[in-house]
């Protein structure tokens, strides 16, 4: 194994350490050292220009519905809940849901804002609608 | 001057088995019947095989498997696993094994039993972070998020989703081997159980069993055989991500690429295609392929489907089997868009004929909208 790669895989994975931020109560995301771009999911490489100087950053935890779906389950399977594709303002998406609302009335373009809730015994990633609503 | 690879190889046998429902096989059963029968319509046996080309959700070193199977021992192969375009990606491979001397006859074969077997789509084990907290339905909730984005963006309506369902369920109709045959209206689809908004269950392709395979060969073979052959003209391919949550814009599917990267091989424009088979997964992948393949502008894909171009007596007939809404979808399409097309070319098609198809287009997709991989493929008269 070269030097560099020994280095990269010194420290704990991103997955490890997003993880443990995030059931100690931080969202974070990674902003890369190179290119300055902000990525999620946590990786190794930023996707966008090669480098591996991956820092993490809190974000504002703001964000809009880029889409949305509902999941048509039957009541004994949990029922119907929404699935939506979060643009963060600080450019990455990722997938989660918007609680609060019923899942039908969780729009494409609604301004949004996480909130973590507990999941067995981590946290788990949600949003709901921010102050002023809709875009 | 032309592509080396342009008009190098050829199709010269192709076959389905077990479409549809096939209770008390094995995939692999499947698999073998498949291979076996497009071998027979080349005239040609496995020990002629020497390059083998293969995937599966089940046999994770397929061409190990079916090679075994069948008694191949091939010179080259090839279990490139992007989802259910991969069999139109190694069509790819294959003309380049051809044509670099690698191998001399190229079998591609795909099959599963995953209607008789699960009843329902097998995916794939492995782990998935990011995603599978929230419970999608995958793969439908993927699509879902792109149909609604492209229905936010340019207005698309479920009824032009539906559409696209109809015109297949046309198609299937005059296709003795078509799964689901009977009769399907804007309103059945509009009013059929809904699986994830905007997406009903007939705006969600099949669960079928089911096999295909096709036999390639260099082109200067190909008029010892007594099929017309179908010329591989152009294969374009592209990805750009894996899961829904990296699509850059859920509004442009990698067929933007792979369509011109398959289109500059061919020297071929949208206006030569005679006939499309699309991977319809979902009845908007139809939609996104003829708009990012262009066939019509961005966002009038929807507006191009309910003017009756795709069905049949459409000047843009897509899916002439049925597609994956209504023919079959044993988990993977990919190969059945490959033998539908070899099929027209051909001109055996029956009722569903083309009259004078010298040139279709296949689209492979897999994943989630993730893998792409465009195929031209023609008659003689194209070279």
């Amino acid at each position: 194994m070269s030097q560099d790669a020994q280095a990269m895989l010194a420290k704990p994975g991103p997955d490890l350490v997003y993880r443990e931020a995030l059931d100690a109560g931080n969202f974070q995301i990674q902003q890369c050292g190179g290119c300055n771009q902000h990525i999620f999911f946590p990786r190794m490489v930023c996707p966008k220009c090669g480098s591996n100087e991956l820092a993490w950053v809190k974000p504002s935890g703001l964000g809009s519905v880029y889409s949305t779906t509902v999941v048509r389950r039957k009541p004994e399977r949990g029922g119907d809940i929404n699935v939506a594709m979060i643009e963060l303002d600080e450019g990455p998406r990722m997938m989660s849901r918007v609680d609060g609302v019923p899942p039908t009335e969780v729009k494409i373009g609604m301004r949004v804002t996480l909130k973590l809730i507990d999941q067995g015994e981590g946290k788990l990633v949600v949003f709901e609608a921010a102050e002023g609503g809709a875009a | 001057m032309s592509h080396p690879l342009r008009g190098s190889t050829a199709i010269v046998g192709v076959s389905t088995a077990g479409l549809g429902s096939c209770p008390g096989h094995s995939e692999m059963d499947i698999i073998v019947s498949a291979a076996h029968q497009a071998l027979a319509d080349a005239g040609l046996k496995t020990t002629d095989v020497d390059g083998l080309f293969s995937c599966s959700t089940v046999y994770s070193l397929a061409t190990l498997s079916i090679g075994e199977y069948l008694g191949i021992k091939p010179k080259y192969s090839d279990s490139n696993q992007v989802g259910g375009s991969s069999f139109v990606g190694h069509m790819l491979t294959a003309a380049m094994a051809i044509q670099n001397g690698l191998c001399e006859t190229a079998l591609i074969v795909y099959g599963s039993n995953q209607y008789s077997a699960t009843g329902k789509l097998v995916g794939l084990p492995e782990p998935d972070l990011y995603e599978a907290p929230y419970e999608p339905k995958q793969p439908p909730s993927s699509y879902a998020m792109v149909a609604a984005r492209h229905m936010y963006e340019f207005g698309t309506t479920r009824e032009q989703l539906a559409h696209v369902a109809v015109a297949a369920r046309n198609w299937a109709k005059m296709n003795p081997e078509a799964f689901m045959r009977d009769d399907l209206t804007i309103e059945d689809v509009l009013n059929s159980r809904m699986v994830s908004d905007p997406l009903s269950v007939r705006d969600c392709c099949l669960v079928t069993d089911g096999g295909g395979a096709i036999v390639m060969v260099a082109a200067d073979r190909a008029k010892d055989f007594s099929h017309k052959p179908a010329h591989v003209l152009g294969i374009g391919m592209a990805h750009y991500h894996r899961n829904i949550s990296g699509m850059p814009d859920f509004t442009v599917s990698a067929a933007a690429d792979s369509g011109k990267r398959a289109f500059e091989m061919s020297g071929m424009t949208p206006a030569d295609v005679d006939v499309l088979e699309l991977y319809d997964a979902f009845t908007i992948n139809t939609i996104m392929f003829l708009e990012d393949l262009g066939f019509c502008k961005k966002g009038e894909g929807g507006a191009f489907v309910a003017d009756g171009n795709i069905g049949p007596g459409g000047n843009t007939p897509v899916n002439t089997n049925g597609g994956g809404l209504s023919c079959c979808h044993p988990g993977m399409y990919g190969m059945f868009t490959i033998v539908e097309a070899v099929r027209q070319l051909r001109g055996n098609c029956g009722e569903r004929q083309i009259m004078n198809a010298e040139v279709a287009l296949c689209q492979g997709n897999g994943g989630r909208f993730s893998s792409q991989i465009t195929a031209l493929i023609g008659t003689e008269s194209t070279l």
